[in-house]
């Protein structure tokens, strides 16, 4: 690590003043960024923990009925108290990592990440979502912008995360042996007004929506739907753990699987 | 009933209270006053000429109190190579210096290039990016057969075609041997790549440097398997230091696997800054430089040919592999894939024809050294993996094509025509009790079981024999080692009867305190806590060669027994003074003497008492005190045997492969602790599970490690393994060293990657895919569904 400054703030506007200043950076529960300034890939100058922060944790339900999720939540937490009303969520945040990354890790922390492989964003696009930050709303389809890309502007904290809870819905992910992120990951979440496929861990460009998929299971929310559907390997990711056409192979796979499942 | 003591009782391991409850002394635990840091400055290219090095910023630095680079170095000697290969035609292997910090060239991403000493760790490291290199950057070598071809990029410039030797072995046969495969009636042929692994000991390496400008005496407190050779080379090849000015000290050690046999420069250097500095340097590795520099291990191109009757009568085997031997040699890297490959690839089989040519080969990559079993799996891998093609080629069961080939109890002591003789061994009686643990005969209702939901079930079923006790010391010299290789211990008595042994054997998780214990207190008669097992302190211990190669028991172990037969023998002529009886008349059982025929006696404490306290003491015919060292060197390998199955599972639509069992049936003649055999066996096959199903150290062609970092390199966990059916009831001692020992700790390693490999393509082959008659390691779900898309 490089040394930096270390504010523990315990109020959303002083974060927001302390993230102001030159080359700040928020920590959330440290999973990804920590072992990045211990590689000296980060070199802040002050690191603002949202970790005091109460008004950005706990989870509860708005009169929309939708959950809130706050930015400061960590995957423990969801996966605890999510099992009851949005099962496959929780069990999307129950198989993040261990068990000391999901009792520190957040899910404002993994969704400003959007690491690539990274399950919340395929939970949270592959529901009705709204990301909320401490200066305004952004509908989820606006949000993730290409891999460790987002719409967040520098300094900006996403303080909470809105999401309307399908009739059915089930994560599958298929984990890359030496990280166990996610190599594919997809969420299917079935709403009255349709179907909705969220594709994590494949793609060069990130979490994105399989939109031929979703038409499908919205006329006829069946495996069988996928029959003839096939995702194409182009911007898809290859590296040593599988070719693009391996993962555009398990992308159909897992999805057939999310639906029976779901 | 188990034994509760002594010899063959599954006693505890006295270590592991001190390593659960986090009170293991490990080097980085270490630290000396006034201590300083090293960081070193670290190639980040495969291969370039160094144009220079600009430290003035960094000297400049706060902390900083020295730096060093290559050229500091230019005039001591290089780290030596410990085994000589003669190629096929004659000629010496090539052996080009390894310096302790690079020279004019880095050679592979990782090398270190220079080294910053500074009061703490992060000035240290602050300063190593404020070094400034230039480098000329040249292209990598990182495929074996691309380096061998390419004479215009050289990893060493004197060596134009990057080839180390082309061992031939035995090249007097190898006529007959072509003759005898170009006749044979069926040839299989099979074309596979033993994948290179990174060794990953839980502790990384660690050294401290430390220099007493009043005496001239040096120590280093390092992350050794051998103290006594890591001292050898430091000090006599590499720094000019006397041999008897240097303490090595290797405290507990967090794992080796190989890794931690060699010498690396690493351990020079802090000797050479704290000489300069009068004061200690301390380096401990970052996980990411383990991985780019510890020794690899594996990394074999193998093209073997199985010449057989149609019946499957074995007529000859014939190898043709390149080694990856790295930019260096790495101390016994010339060893790993000749002498102790080669000599194995006769297997367990009676066959009159085997030839093997090793071609070892430099590239732009980490030294590559023997790594848990070295060599032993690569042979039991293309052995096994050939078998199980020709059984399938000639429609013959995979277990009857071994069992009609196996070399009979009756038939030992048996020479292979690979220069080995096996002493003792059963392999149909491993292979019987293999086939009732794994419950063999229940496999086709379980593969129906499995096919019902889907799944592709297989079974893998193999033999292995390795050569171990490393080794005999005249056998090892006539095939080029230039060290010896015996072990020794010294049991000294203290004055109330309790018993250190220094060992020249080190242990790093093999439970020698608790098995070394056992077997003097079971010669003695007195209860184990009454010995304590002293290691890996070269002020205190015997010269001794250390632990690998499953040695340690075998070797040193029989050392102890001859040092403590020396101190029965003392021990029952002063009885026989204090009892007044001829010492031929008395005997030695559970901890007290008596004479013969009599009901005189008296306790093991007391005669140990009048050693010391010699008031009434046979001063003329013995010398006061109770203390034997002895020196062993065994007349032969130990060969341990055995057979192992291995049952999975493939998910047709994914390729993945889930172990639903492991099965191992072990020769490794006499045991002293059943239990540490068992958690030697688990941990082998589990590394070995790991080599067949995730683990690949995998270089782009730039040269940089892809998997360099546990994100990317995929370490079997618990949830990745099956529990084990380990059964070691089959006991055929051994028959040259006295505890009838053969070695226990890389069986697993080298039996369980075959089981596997085998075990998958006989899921597939079951499940209709003809066309995959074999998959490289390791069988990560992309390759295994690659396979199956044909
Ligand atoms: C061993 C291991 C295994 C893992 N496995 C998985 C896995 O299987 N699946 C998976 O999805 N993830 C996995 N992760 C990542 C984990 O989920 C991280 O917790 C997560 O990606 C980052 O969350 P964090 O709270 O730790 O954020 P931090 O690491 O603290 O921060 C990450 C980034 O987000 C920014 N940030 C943090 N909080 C906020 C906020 N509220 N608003 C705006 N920006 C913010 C930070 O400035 C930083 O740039 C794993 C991590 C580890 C260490």
């Amino acid at each position: 690590m490089y040394s930096f400054d270390f504010l523990r703030p315990t109020t959303l506007a002083e974060a927001a003043e302390a993230l102001a200043r030159d080359e700040a950076l928020a920590l959330g529960g440290g999973q990804t960024l920590i072992p990045t300034l211990k590689q000296r890939l980060a070199s802040p100058s002050v690191l603002v923990s949202l970790g005091a922060i109460a008004e950005m944790k706990g989870i509860c339900r708005n009169d929309a009925g939708q959950i809130c999720i706050g930015g400061g939540t960590t995957h423990a937490t969801v996966a605890a108290e999510l099992a009851e009303s949005y099962p496959a969520m929780a069990a999307l945040a129950g198989q993040i990592g261990d068990p000391a990354v999901r009792n520190r890790g957040t899910i404002g922390g993994s969704l400003a990440n959007n690491d690539p492989a990274a399950c919340y964003p395929a939970g949270v696009l592959g529901s009705k979502s709204l990301i909320v930050t401490n200066t305004r709303e952004i509908a989820v389809d606006d949000f993730f912008q290409g891999m460790f890309t987002t719409d967040l502007e520098s300094g900006e904290i996403i303080t909470e995360v809105r999401v309307a809870v399908p009739d059915r819905a089930n994560y599958q992910k298929f984990v890359q042996p030496a990280s166990r992120f996610a190599m594919v990951g997809v969420f299917v979440a079935q709403y009255s007004d349709g179907v909705r496929v969220a594709v994590t861990g494949a793609s060069q460009d990130g979490v994105f929506r399989w939109t031929e998929a979703e038409a499908a299971l919205s006329a006829h929310f069946d495996a069988s739907a996928l029959d003839g559907l096939s995702v194409a390997a182009d911007d898809l990711i290859a590296d040593l753990h599988g070719s693009a056409e391996y993962r555009a192979h398990l992308i159909k796979v897992m999805t057939a699987r999310a639906v029976k499942a779901a | 009933m188990p034994k509760d003591h002594g010899v063959g009782a599954s006693s505890k391991r006295r270590e592991d209270i001190r390593f659960l409850t986090g009170r293991g002394r490990y080097t980085d635990d270490v630290n000396q006053f006034g201590q300083t840091y090293a960081v070193f400055a670290r190639s980040d290219v495969a291969h370039a000429n160094i144009r220079s090095i600009d430290t003035s910023a960094a000297e400049a630095m706060p902390g900083v109190v020295a730096i060093f680079t290559g050229e500091d170095f230019k005039d001591v000697g290089g780290n030596p190579a410990g085994w000589l290969i003669n190629s096929r035609n004659g000629e010496p292997m090539r052996e080009p210096k390894r310096p302790v910090l690079a020279h004019g060239k880095v050679r592979h991403v990782g090398d270190a290039y220079a080294a910053v000493i500074a009061e703490t760790y992060a000035q240290a490291r602050d300063a190593v990016e404020a070094i400034v290199v230039d480098f000329e950057e040249l292209p990598a070598l990182v495929d074996m057969a691309a380096s061998l071809a390419d004479t215009t990029v050289r990893v060493h410039d004197e060596l134009p075609d990057n080839q180390c030797f082309d061992w031939g072995w035995i090249e007097d046969n190898r006529t007959k041997v072509d003759e005898a495969i170009r006749n044979a009636p069926h040839v299989t042929t099979l074309h596979l790549v033993n994948n290179r692994l990174v060794p990953n000991a839980m502790e990384p390496r660690a050294s401290i440097g430390e220099y007493d400008p009043g005496t001239g005496d040096y120590k280093l407190t390092t992350t050794s398997q051998n103290p006594h050779l890591t001292r050898l080379l430091v000090a006599a090849f590499v720094m000019g230091i006397p041999e008897h000015k240097l303490t090595v000290i290797a405290p507990d050690v967090g794992g080796g696997f190989g890794s931690k046999i060699y010498h690396y420069g690493e351990e020079a250097l802090v000797l050479a800054a704290a000489r300069k500095l009068g004061r200690p340097v301390k380096w401990t590795a970052e996980r990411n430089e383990s991985f780019l520099t510890d020794a690899h291990g594996r990394d074999h191109v193998t093209k073997i040919e199985l010449a057989c009757e149609k019946d499957g009568t074995f007529i000859a085997f014939r190898t043709e592999t390149m080694a990856n031997v790295g930019a260096y040699l790495s101390n016994f890297s010339t060893a790993t894939p000749t002498f102790l490959h080669g000599t194995l690839m006769a297997g367990n089989y009676k066959v009159p024809n085997v030839y093997v040519n090793v071609k070892a080969v430099f590239t732009n990559t980490a030294p590559v050294d023997a790594y848990r079993g070295a060599g032993r799996p690569e042979a039991t891998y293309s052995l096994e993996r050939v078998i199980d093609k020709a059984a399938r080629e000639l429609g013959i069961d995979p277990v009857a094509i071994r069992r009609m080939n196996f070399i009979q109890p009756d038939q030992f002591p048996y020479t292979t025509p690979v220069g080995l003789q096996y002493d003792v061994g059963n392999y149909d009686a491993t292979m019987d009790k293999l086939l009732e643990i794994s419950d063999a005969a229940g496999f086709e209702a379980r593969r129906a079981e499995a096919a019902s939901r889907g799944m592709l079930r297989g079974l893998g079923i193999n033999s292995y024999i390795e050569a171990c006790g490393i080794a005999p010391s005249h056998l090892v010299g006539q095939l080029g080692a230039r060290v010896g290789l015996f072990d020794a211990a010294t049991v000294r008595v203290n004055a109330t009867g309790n018993i250190s042994v220094m060992t020249g054997a080190h242990s790093h998780g093999q439970g020698h305190e608790t098995a070394f214990a056992q077997v003097v207190a079971g010669m003695l008669g007195i209860p184990e806590a009454s010995v304590d097992i002293v290691h890996g302190d070269t002020s205190k211990i015997p010269f001794g060669m250390g632990s690998y190669g499953s040695r340690s028991l075998a070797v040193c172990g029989s050392a102890i027994v001859k040092a403590t037969d020396k101190i029965i023998a003392k021990a029952k002529k002063i009885a026989a003074h204090m009892l007044e009886a001829s010492d031929g008349d008395i005997e030695l059982k559970d901890g007290r003497f008596s004479v013969a025929g009599t009901d005189k006696g008296l306790d093991w404490g007391a005669v140990c008492l009048s050693a010391y306290v010699p008031h009434n003491y046979p001063l003329t015919e013995l010398e006061p005190g109770l203390e034997e060292t002895a020196f062993y060197d065994p007349a032969n390998f130990t060969y341990p045997s055995g057979a192992y199955a291995c049952e999975v599972e493939v998910d047709p639509d994914t390729g993945k492969v889930k172990i639903c069992s492991f099965a191992a049936a072990d020769d490794f003649g006499n045991i002293v602790n059943p239990m540490i055999v068992d958690g030697q066996v688990h941990g082998g096959i589990g590394q070995g599970i790991g080599q067949a199903l995730l683990e690949a150290a995998a270089y782009d062609d730039m040269g940089q490690l892809v998997s360099g970092s546990f994100m990317d390199y995929a370490m079997p966990r618990a949830d990745d393994l099956p529990f084990y059916q380990v059964d070691h009831s089959c006991q055929t001692p051994c028959t040259h060293n006295p505890l009838g020992v053969k070695g226990c700790g890389e069986a697993g390693a080298i039996g369980s990657p075959p089981a596997v490999v085998n075990a998958v393509i006989d899921a597939l082959q079951r499940g209709g895919m003809a066309h995959v008659t074999h998959i490289d390691m390791p069988l990560s779900p992309a390759r295994v569904w690659a396979a199956m898309q044909g």
